[in-house]
């Protein structure tokens, strides 16, 4: 009895951390839209949605609470419920970058449109694909393409590296630029660090499928 | 780590029935092991193999060893009684003698001849009070009957009684499943704090409990040791399908 009742939560509270990822997916690929596209509205959904990550994330939290001090799960279930305690700040954490790239969007949006967007566009696809593979990677406990999507986060590094480069040239060549260059610079960073994040989220499903804590692995024992 | 009880091939039979299937387990010395499994799935009858309790059932028969400090307790040349002495016991239901809380403790030491003259004697029931951290509820009432205790101080009791004549070892067989969660709490920090001296091995259904106070979780089910390991482990990421779906509570 006490069993279903525990996988009944278990269940809820699964569809609960996909839907915040799917908010969270789609903050980031609206996020990007809106800074291309110049679109001032899709910018300002972003933040608003933002609000509603930001109570998913508390009612996450809570529930979490609840099935350890009321359930008590172990194995398994165990490192399920932490995986998502600590899946759960950083899809925060992921939406809160999406929405500082909105709001670069809006400044940017009134200031001249530079050249190109150089390898943003690139960058940000990486990013989202990282996104939808980690949390794909997540729902089908594939702990395999959780270690291929970790891989991944090197490219949209080399990324980051071309694009500031590039910027910083942009820069000099033209002085004008600069206040946009310089959003430009931060949105790429904000990206870098989504992907450092997708990172953190591939490794707790290799926590949450094979029971070994891979980050960290040169400095404690991983068992 | 030093292995105080070694087991090995051990098998256990009532009558003709098998209760125990060959089990092989090390029980290190100054740590508690906790034994989990659905009900008959034999780890009170292999608790008491430990001491021999099951001598006193009629028509039962074991295989195997069980070595204490590497000596063969089923060796022919084996003192019971003795062996008791080192390998005490506390059931789950407490049951004190209906004597004074005073004698209670003291029946153990005198029996044995333990002490020396009637100060060493009180100075040994008072260190076995304390040490069972029951001696400041009853310092006062010391010659009061030790039914007049409630449930969760009558089981310290018998720890204190147990504790009195020096055992080695301490096997519990669910200690605390009749208590209230305040004795229960008692009896868990008690535990704790005696495995500093004592080898403990326990029983329990409750799963908390064994996550709880041991250092080391074997998991039975049908007369079969399923699995072994740190308790942080069989509460993780333990080995067995079996273990866990047991303490994830799949069946049982």
């Amino acid at each position: 009895m006490e069993r279903r009742i525990l996988d009944q939560q278990l269940n809820l509270l699964r569809d609960k951390i996909l839907l915040l990822g799917g908010m969270t997916e789609k903050a980031l690929h609206r996020a990007v839209q809106s800074l291309i596209e110049r679109d001032v509205e899709l910018a300002q959904q972003v933040l608003k949605d933002d609000k509603i990550i930001d109570q998913m994330e508390l009612d996450i939290d809570r529930f979490c609470i609840e099935i350890l001090a009321l359930h008590q799960p172990a194995a398994h279930d165990l490192r399920f419920v932490i995986s998502v305690a600590k899946i759960t700040p950083i899809l925060e954490r992921i939406a809160d970058h999406a929405s500082s790239i909105a709001e670069a969007a809006l400044v940017l949006s009134n200031e001249p449109q530079i050249r190109r967007y150089i390898d943003l566009p690139l960058m940000s696809e990486i990013a989202a694909e990282m996104l939808g593979n980690a949390l794909d990677a997540f729902t089908s406990e594939n702990s395999l393409l959780s270690r291929e999507v970790i891989e991944e986060d090197n490219k949209i590094d080399a990324c980051y590296k071309r694009i500031f480069d590039e910027l910083i040239e942009m820069i000099i060549e033209n002085p004008s630029i600069t206040t946009s260059a310089a959003h430009l610079l931060f949105v790429a960073k904000h990206l870098e660090r989504i992907g450092d994040y997708v990172k953190d989220i591939c490794e707790l499903n290799v926590y949450l499928t094979e029971a070994v804590f891979i980050k960290h692995s040169h400095l404690t024992s991983n068992q | 780590m030093k292995i105080k009880i070694s087991v090995s091939n051990l098998n256990f039979y009532y009558g003709k029935t098998q209760a125990l299937h060959n089990i092989s387990l090390e029980i290190p010395e100054k740590e508690v092991m906790a034994f989990i499994g659905p009900s008959g799935c034999g780890k009170s009858t292999f608790l008491r193999t430990l001491n021999r309790m099951n001598d006193i059932i009629p028509n039962t028969k074991v295989e195997g060893k069980v070595l204490l400090d590497g000596k063969d307790i089923y060796a022919p040349d084996t003192n019971v009684v003795n062996l008791r002495k080192r390998v005490g016991m506390i059931f789950q239901k407490s049951n004190p003698f209906p004597k004074s809380i005073f004698e209670n403790v003291a029946y153990g030491i005198r029996i044995n001849r333990l002490h020396k003259n009637k100060a060493d004697l009180e100075e040994r029931v008072e260190r076995a009070l304390q040490d069972a951290a029951l001696w400041d509820e009853v310092k006062d009432r010391l010659h009061k009957s030790a039914f007049d205790l409630s449930g969760g101080q009558q089981q310290r009791l018998c720890i204190a009684r147990a504790l009195a004549i020096q055992p080695e070892v301490i096997l519990m067989d669910e200690p605390a499943s009749a208590l209230d969660p305040i004795a229960t709490q008692k009896i868990e920090e008690l535990i704790v704090e005696l495995k500093k001296n004592y080898t403990i091995v326990i029983v329990t259904h409750n799963m908390q409990q064994a996550a709880r106070i041991s250092d080391k979780t074997a998991f039975f089910m049908l007369g079969k040791l399923i699995e072994v390991n740190p308790t942080s482990k069989i509460f993780t990421n333990p080995d067995q399908k079996l273990t866990e779906d047991y303490i994830t509570g799949r069946f049982g």
